[in-house]
């Protein structure tokens, strides 16, 4: 099973979590993304993130067959939420569920590895003096 | 050929719209559009990298665009 979903509200983390719940299953592992409230010694206010949603998707999409390709898995979920977050908020929630846990562990930080390099989602911090687009400068 | 071009991010600061349109004389490559993009927004040249998409997929510069494709300039990606 496949479950990807881009969200303009909260998500409902334990609803993901059900959601990757089998009897086949041995173990689930869970990355939870949260906004942080500093980066680099400064205080952030915000998070604002953007998505390129329809290839956003496709490209989570591929992440999650690329885990079932890996990996003996059995349920690989990717939700990502995008507009403005406030600190502690949660832009990204990945579960992965195999029979083993080992296999859940390796996916699931493949998953959030690859997430942050392949699919088209940005995050601009919004500091009190100013805002950065993450990443976009060398 | 005149390409209409999504705008993501930064990129979007930077073109000061969310969809732009760039006329490339002759073939219609993907680098040819980052040339002619480049040349409009200099500051594009600031940026660390960015990539293009054609129809919701990454594309390398030798891509040849097509009447119809979806375009979009990809800003360094920062999800997560």
């Amino acid at each position: 099973m496949i479950d990807i979903q881009l969200h303009y509200a909260p998500i409902d983390i334990a609803a993901c979590i059900n959601k990757v719940m089998s009897p086949e299953t041995g173990g689930i592992d869970v990355f939870i993304g949260t906004v942080r409230n500093s980066t680099k010694g400064k205080k952030v206010l915000r998070l604002e993130f953007e998505a390129y949603e329809t290839m956003a998707v496709k490209e989570m999409t591929k992440i999650a067959a690329e885990i079932f390709r890996r990996w003996p898995t059995q349920k690989v979920l990717i939700h990502h939420r995008t507009g403005i977050m406030n600190i502690g908020e949660v832009p990204v929630v990945i579960a992965v569920a195999a029979a083993h846990r080992a296999a859940a562990f390796d996916a699931c930080r493949y998953a959030i590895d690859t997430l942050k390099q392949t699919v088209p989602i940005w995050k601009k911090e919004v500091f009190e003096d100013g805002e950065v687009w993450v990443a976009a400068h060398p | 050929m005149k390409i209409k071009v999504l705008a993501f991010g930064i990129a979007r600061d930077i073109m000061n719209a969310t969809i732009v349109e760039a006329m490339i004389d002759g073939e219609a490559t993907v680098a040819a559009l980052k040339k002619q993009l480049e040349t409009t927004y200099p500051k594009l040249h600031d940026l660390s990298s960015y990539m293009v998409a054609v129809n919701n997929e990454y594309a390398l510069p030798d891509v040849v665009l097509q009447p119809g494709d979806e375009v979009a300039i990809i800003p360094p990606v920062s999800g997560g």
